[in-house]
């Protein structure tokens, strides 16, 4: 049988480690034990395929896909949007992406958020879309506000929103979190800093994008992503013995 | 000096934090936005196969189960294909082999049905074998887990399959193995998932 090529080895110095103390809930939720290396089979290379027909039209916008009829969400409108390319920079079609905010006010519309900062019953709080070819995607959406959170007892999070890829296999899932240029509790917040490479958390924050801004309607926040790449020569091909 | 290779970095990663429901599976916490979750039903109703169900926990290092987790599953169908198109062979119409599935969120129990798969190609001519790889995230987990879940019933199949035998030291295997009760109306597979720890799970770097 002829298998595909394997994605190149995650370079996990640009990840967070599972243990990192400063973000107290790692501490009991993080394996021990190292992980153990699996080269790539037919279970990584694969994964789930996503099409229109999983995904209604306006799912991205999050401005409206909650609201009431003529509704609108409360705060500051922006455009997110970017590319989810692979590292040898092809762009990554048809994929799927998630995210998921707070409001403008930083309040979550879930059961365990009890910020006393209001809801917006306009703003639902996800969207989802499929890149196009040229692995573009984009969310209209309101900016998130900080919120504060149970690590030490004045910790804020910087404006985020999360977001969750898929490219085309498995060994590619990732589920990040986008900040933005200039918020400055990005350099003290304790999940923000798990991750040990500055450069690493510099491309976690979206760039304002004059150029795609939309005069009198919403400010533009460029963010890209990029997922593992992958071989361009088969693994089934090397001789025996090698 | 040599000319740079210009390869792109991978985005880091980040925790899904607490709150993973309201993108993922939105209507599990009140949010009824979309016409169509996704993951809901990982084979579609033509799946040919037994049907199963797989249950547990996620447990971390103190022995308290996670209530917020959220477990991605991919698996091959009965036959062992993937519902992707680098896979040689064809999956049943509406088989998808994906789906998520959360934790309660007062017991920290989650379960999901599906058909058990069948053992799929390994490198180099091996045979893997039947499996479901999991994808673990929640609060505290920086980096997604990947794990497979095995089968107690398929002890020859094991006992030969590839990525089991690289588990070592080999009294580890175990935790990977989920265990058979025949108790009920439809077979359940039990597989509790430790994160640190007695037992600790055996999580994979992919
Ligand atoms: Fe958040």
């Amino acid at each position: 049988m002829k298998t595909p090529a394997e994605f190149y080895m995650r370079d996990r110095s640009i990840h967070p480690p599972a243990y990192a103390p400063a973000y107290k809930t790692s501490v009991a939720r993080s394996p021990n034990q190292a992980l153990i290396s699996l080269e790539n089979t037919v279970s990584e290379i694969t994964g789930p395929r996503f099409g229109h027909g999983d995904i209604a039209e306006g799912d991205n916008d999050l401005l409206t896909n909650y609201a009431a009829a003529g509704k609108s969400a409360i705060g500051e409108r922006i455009i997110l949007h970017g590319r989810v390319l692979d590292e040898n920079a092809k762009p990554v079609r048809n994929t799927l992406v998630e995210v998921w905010q707070a409001n403008a006010g930083g309040r979550y519309r879930h059961k365990k958020d009890t910020y006393l900062a209001p809801m917006d019953p306009n703003f639902g709080g996800c969207g989802r879309t499929l890149t196009d070819d040229e692995g573009y995607y984009f969310f209209r959406t309101v900016k998130p506000g900080a919120y504060p959170w149970p690590n030490q007892v004045n910790n804020w999070r910087p404006a985020h929103v999360h977001f969750s890829v898929f490219g085309t296999a498995f060994a590619q899932r990732l589920i990040t979190q986008c900040y933005f240029e200039g918020d400055p509790l990005i350099p003290i917040c304790p999940i923000v800093q798990t991750i040990p490479d500055p450069a690493a958390i510099d491309r976690l924050t979206a760039r304002l994008d004059m150029n795609a801004t939309i005069p009198f309607d919403a400010i533009a926040y460029r963010f890209d992503i990029v997922l593992r790449g992958r071989r361009s020569t088969l693994f089934e091909n090397r001789l025996e013995g090698n | 000096m040599a000319n740079p290779l210009d390869y792109l970095k991978e985005t880091a990663s980040q925790t899904a934090g607490p709150y993973v429901h309201i993108g993922l599976v939105p209507s599990d916490t009140g949010i009824e936005i979309y016409d169509h979750e996704l993951g809901r039903d990982i084979t579609g109703p033509n799946a040919t196969g037994e049907r199963i169900r797989v249950e547990g926990r996620v447990l971390d290092g103190n022995g308290a189960a996670l209530k917020d987790v959220l477990i991605e599953v991919w698996q091959a169908n009965a036959e062992g294909v993937y519902a992707h198109p680098e896979n040689s062979g064809t999956v049943e119409d509406g088989f998808r082999g994906w789906g998520r599935v959360i934790a309660d969120f007062d017991s920290g129990e989650w379960s999901f049905e599906t058909v058990k798969p069948g053992g799929v190609p390994g490198r180099s001519g091996s045979r893997q074998a039947p499996h479901i790889n999991l994808w673990i995230v929640a609060r505290g987990i920086n980096i997604g887990l990947n794990t497979r879940l095995y089968f107690d019933d398929e002890g020859t199949a094991n006992a030969a399959d590839p990525v089991l035998g690289r588990v070592d030291p080999p009294h580890r295997r175990a935790a990977l193995i989920a265990t058979r009760d025949d108790s009920g109306a439809m077979p359940v597979y039990r597989f509790d998932i430790r994160l640190q720890g007695d037992g600790e799970t055996v999580f994979f770097d992919i």
